[in-house]
């Protein structure tokens, strides 16, 4: 089991726990604000952007290329942004704080 | 061949100059083809832009045929953002429960209607009833205005044989204006009297705004979701195996939507007018300016630059960066809609449907010039069988 916290662009912070699925996923099904997940997670509509908070990155990892390749567009990606369908929910995650984007 | 088999047009193009040429009614436009330039041409609004005269960003153009303003399609940021968040929360309706409930009732019933007989031309029995129906939920309008629509045949441009029909695009636009009048002496809680209501920079949207965001929901999602659906009914037709396998696991429904989407890609392509001398594709390739190029989201879809066995449906492909939807401030309004629809349709037809035989098809092959592209069907006979 992870906890996973989200942070909106409104300063809500909303904590969520699980153990399998993506981080887009346990958003959109419990409603965080700014993460629509429109594709359903094929990395498609880059809607689920979050930046990792910084002493955190090592928990999820960097963006893959074709991640980065959508991140290159958009207005507001720096080195710390994932598009959260491409991170799997693992042990290794717990206590990660993700910032969304929109 | 198989009849579902599309193949890529566009392949030694995009790998030998990145682009293509179409001449188009004398308004010549550089058809950008690989994945990423497609990208960034589609984020640079600045130098490809949208706002250009109406019906000129579409391929072919429409300038003859439409004086309307479509929006928010048309426009440019900043005012693109502003009309865009007055429709996007109705757009998105179609995640609702209620809705998903009624378009499940819909498209029930109209697969139980078409196994019961034996032989459905599908463009016109199946896919344009189900657009039209489906229409009825997104315009919150009642049911029986879908049969005003399918009267009207599958294409509201284009008729056979004719890339632009004048005189059928005069119907839809003179149908838009009744309905506007209508839902202003009568509001009600349909979309056209909630634009009519709708404000933008503190002032009310005219109905002329209102009759531009019409003509888009009407026209944007007729062809392209006829075409998905259609093209989708003839995989499983030459893939019953497929229909098996969403029956067993139902939790790839997803992936093969958006891998049906991406294969089929039921929009080729989308213009832009260049506000500037300008380069695109790492060649270097000259645009000058008042030129127009376009995104050709088929043949990104195809690129194998960024896609394994680009020219395979894989069911289940998990990383999926395909550009259908289009890219950018200007993806596609419609594709929630969209994606319900095509999601409960895969879910009814594993539920229901044993096996598809195709008995007879005519394919829809688009003439770019340079690129003929199968896009369709202009017609497909099958028999639908039971499970």
């Amino acid at each position: 089991m992870a906890k996973i916290i989200f942070i909106t662009s409104d300063s809500e912070k909303v904590e969520l726990e699980a153990d399998s699925g993506s981080v887009m996923e346990l958003a959109v099904q419990n409603g965080v604000q700014g993460i629509d997940g429109d594709c359903g997670g094929v990395c498609s509509c880059a809607t689920c952007h979050v930046h990792v908070a910084p002493e955190h990155f090592d928990k999820t990892g960097p963006a893959s290329e074709i991640e980065q390749d959508m991140l290159e567009l958009d207005d507001d990606a720096n080195e710390y942004s994932r598009l959260c369908c491409q991170i799997e929910v693992t042990d290794a995650l717990d206590g990660v704080v993700l910032h969304v984007a929109k | 061949m198989k009849k579902s088999e599309f193949s890529d047009p566009f392949e030694q193009a995009r790998n030998e100059q990145g682009i293509g040429h179409m001449n188009d009614q004398d308004d010549p436009v550089t058809m950008v083809l690989g994945l990423k330039d497609v990208r960034k041409c589609a984020h640079n609004w600045k130098t490809f832009q949208s706002g250009a005269k109406p019906g000129r960003i579409v391929v072919p153009s429409e300038v003859n045929i439409r004086d309307t303003r479509q929006i928010p399609f048309e426009v440019d940021p900043p005012e693109h953002g502003d009309y865009r968040a007055i429709v996007e929360p109705w757009f998105k309706r179609p995640l609702e429960d209620e809705y998903r409930a009624k378009l499940r009732t819909q498209i029930e019933s109209l697969v139980d209607e078409v196994l019961t007989k034996d032989d459905i031309e599908v463009v016109g029995e199946f896919s344009l009833k189900l657009q039209s129906r489906a229409l009825t939920l997104l315009l919150n309008i009642p049911y029986e205005e879908s049969e005003v629509w399918i009267g009207w045949g599958t294409h509201v441009f284009r008729s056979e044989g004719v890339a632009l029909d004048g005189d059928k695009a005069a119907i839809l636009y003179d149908y838009i204006d009744e309905q506007i009048d209508r839902a202003q002496a009568n509001p009600g809680d349909d979309l056209y009297s909630v634009l009519l209501n709708s404000e933008i920079n503190g002032r009310k949207l005219s109905k002329e705004e209102v009759k531009g965001v019409m003509i888009l929901t009407f026209a944007g999602g007729r062809d392209t979701v006829i075409n998905a659906v259609t093209n989708s009914i003839a995989y499983f037709a030459e893939h019953p195996q497929a229909l098996s396998r969403l029956r067993d696991e139902p939790e790839i429904t997803n992936r093969a939507v958006e891998e049906l989407i991406r294969y089929f890609s039921p929009l080729t392509h989308m213009g832009r007018v260049a506000t500037e001398d300008t380069k695109v594709c790492p060649h270097g390739h000259d645009v000058k300016a008042d030129s127009r190029i376009s995104l050709c989201w088929a043949s990104a879809n195809r690129d194998e630059k960024v896609f394994e066995n680009p020219n395979e449906v894989v069911l289940d492909r998990k990383v999926n960066p395909h550009v259908a939807f289009g890219f950018s401030h200007h993806n596609c309004l419609g594709a929630t809609h969209a994606r319900q629809i095509m999601h409960i349709l895969l879910e009814t037809l594993a539920a229901k449907v044993g096996s598809i035989e195709i008995l007879d098809a005519k394919e829809n092959i688009e003439d770019l010039d340079q690129f003929k592209r199968k896009v369709g069907f202009d017609s497909i006979n099958v028999k639908f069988n039971p499970r």
